[in-house]
């Protein structure tokens, strides 16, 4: 792996920049691995990584069925924190926060992390004591929270209408000021490059269309390119979880949505923050070329066509520009769906499950990219110690049957 | 946005509608006798199915009643709705 230095980017600058090597290997897969790890998004590389990094688990190999970073981990709005309410969440969020702060370092890749701040807006009563009690809750679990009365708000975003004769007028906002954004894609590139670098195979073209069992145990994974052999198989599928569990005969509690974005045209720096409100359900950041990021809510239907509905969009707009009326003359360039798989709790699935070598890392609904590197983090402890990290240990399958949810639907913000 | 057809009022947006998850879930028979995981299988445990699926709507800005539906969750085609406790049409085989 060529490492990325001030050296490195001069020297290739005299050539142009075209005689950079690959980044990583294309290999074919070999007949078998200590580990299957099923899915090529920022959470399934990481799993790889930090397997190989933590846990000297390299016989590893990463399947997906089109390209890297081409499902949800490409697609998502890139907003990153760690302000949820539950202590199991919290902790989980704020490993993941921690990793991110030191993520461009340890991949020797620049993920484009930016600590900008993320203010949620609270537009009524409920909303207020809502925010504030999460507030609260985040403050004793050592992460930074502060409150914005309405005229903090307009002096740290100054664009946002905070009159009071707004439809949803802004009652408030919390603020976490070490949130932000990151670059999704460089996300999923900085994972399989390091991993590769650490001997993992990284297949992609491959899609898993089997899992093969022996009893209680799994053996391998049937593919578009093969049998490959394993006693250990890892899926991390967003959207998919429940058509690659179903493989091994397992039902989950999960649903699909979706959930699409769209990106207006490239302005000037005019949105230093991340603004989110799940009341008027409209989340909007101002990516580094200029372009708004705009997410919503999901689709209320089933479905797995990566597309969104139109009225979504309608409903999200008209939220945008009352909140921000500055935009009401954006032109909007283009949008896109992925397919979400949402829990009953808005809680993800970290777990081994009950058949023997086979691990469920899903669920996450609308919200994992902020999660991906505690979630790979946590998975690849419970995938090489075939017993959960205490971090991930509360969001086991079996919660679903003990009654231990987790509902974050409140820190979600996102409605499903 | 899609065109369902209500059994009662005809077709109609979906923005009249209100999507009620997987169809046909039968309530316990017998709920003190049911074990956790079978409880946690009743409540929790859906089909997501990727493909044709028996599924429940409600016509919320309407006539307001629940009926049913075979829609498929890649392309969304509905190939019919009907009353709920009327005969449960088959959900067409694979490749249809
Ligand atoms: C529009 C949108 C906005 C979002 N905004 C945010 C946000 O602002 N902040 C946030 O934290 N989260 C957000 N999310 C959620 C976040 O994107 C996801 O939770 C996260 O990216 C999931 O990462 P992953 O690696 O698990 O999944 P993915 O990146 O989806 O990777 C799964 C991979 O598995 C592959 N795969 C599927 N089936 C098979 C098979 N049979 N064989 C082989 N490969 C297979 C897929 O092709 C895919 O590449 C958003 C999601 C969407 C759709
Ligand atoms: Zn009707």
């Amino acid at each position: 792996m060529t490492k990325f230095s001030i050296v490195s980017i001069a020297r290739n600058a005299l050539t142009h920049h075209e005689n950079w090597p690959r980044q990583w290997r294309n290999p074919d897969p070999k007949p078998s691995y200590d580990v299957v790890i099923v899915g090529g998004g920022g959470h399934g590389l990481g799993t790889a990584y930090y397997l190989a990094k933590e846990h000297g688990v390299s016989n590893v190999a990463v399947l997906e069925k089109n390209w890297l970073g081409g499902g949800n981990t490409g697609r998502n709005t890139t907003i990153v924190r760690s302000n949820y309410l539950w202590d199991e969440s919290a902790h989980l969020y704020e490993h993941s926060l921690k990793l991110w702060e030191k993520l461009s370092q340890d991949l020797n890749f620049n993920v484009m992390f930016s600590q900008r701040g993320v203010i949620n807006l609270a537009h009524n009563l409920q909303d207020v004591r809502a925010s504030r009690r999460r507030l609260y809750a985040n403050r004793l679990n050592g992460i930074d929270a502060e409150w914005l009365e309405p005229e903090q708000v307009k002096a740290f975003c100054p664009i946002l209408n905070v009159s009071p004769d707004a439809r949803y007028p802004v009652l408030g906002a919390t603020l976490q000021r070490r949130a932000g954004v990151a670059r999704h894609d460089a996300v999923a590139w900085g994972y399989a490059r390091a991993a590769d670098a650490r001997g993992v195979d990284i297949i992609q073209g491959c899609e898993v269309t089997g899992i093969m069992r022996e009893g209680n145990r799994v053996t391998g994974v049937d593919t578009t390119r093969g049998v490959i052999k394993t006693r250990k198989a890892a899926i991390v599928v967003a959207g998919d979880t429940s058509v690659l569990a179903g493989m091994a005969g397992l039902r989950l509690p999960i649903q699909s949505h979706p959930l699409q974005a769209l990106v207006s045209d490239s302005i000037k720096p005019v949105l230093h923050t991340v603004v989110m409100s799940g009341a008027v359900h409209v989340y909007v950041s101002q990516s580094d070329k200029g372009e708004l990021v705009i997410g919503s809510g999901i689709d209320a239907l089933t479905a797995y066509g990566q597309r969104g509905s139109f009225h979504l969009i309608e409903g999200q707009m008209a939220a945008l520009k009352e909140l921000f009326p500055i935009f009401s003359r954006m032109r909007m360039m283009r949008a896109w769906a992925g397919t979400v798989d949402t829990c009953p709790d808005a809680s993800p699935i970290v777990s081994k499950t009950p058949i023997d070598g086979f691990y469920i890392n899903g669920g996450w609904g609308t919200g994992g990219f902020k999660s991906t590197p505690g979630s790979a983090w946590c998975f690849a402890h419970t995938i090489a110690r075939d017993e959960p990290h205490p971090l991930n240990a509360p969001f086991s399958l079996d919660r679903f049957v003990s009654g231990r949810l987790i509902d974050e639907h409140g820190a979600a913000a996102v409605a499903h | 946005m899609l065109l369902i057809e209500c059994p009662y009022c005809g077709r109609r947006p979906e923005i009249e509608f209100h999507h009620g998850g997987e169809a046909h879930i039968a309530r316990p028979e017998d709920p003190d006798a049911l074990s956790d995981e079978a409880w946690a299988n009743y409540l929790y445990m859906r089909a997501n199915t990727k493909g044709w699926r028996h599924e429940r709507w409600m016509h919320a800005a309407g006539c307001r009643r629940w009926f049913n539906a075979i829609r498929h969750t890649v392309s969304n085609e509905i190939l019919v709705t009907y009353e709920m406790g009327t005969e449960t049409p088959p959900l067409p085989t694979v490749g249809d």
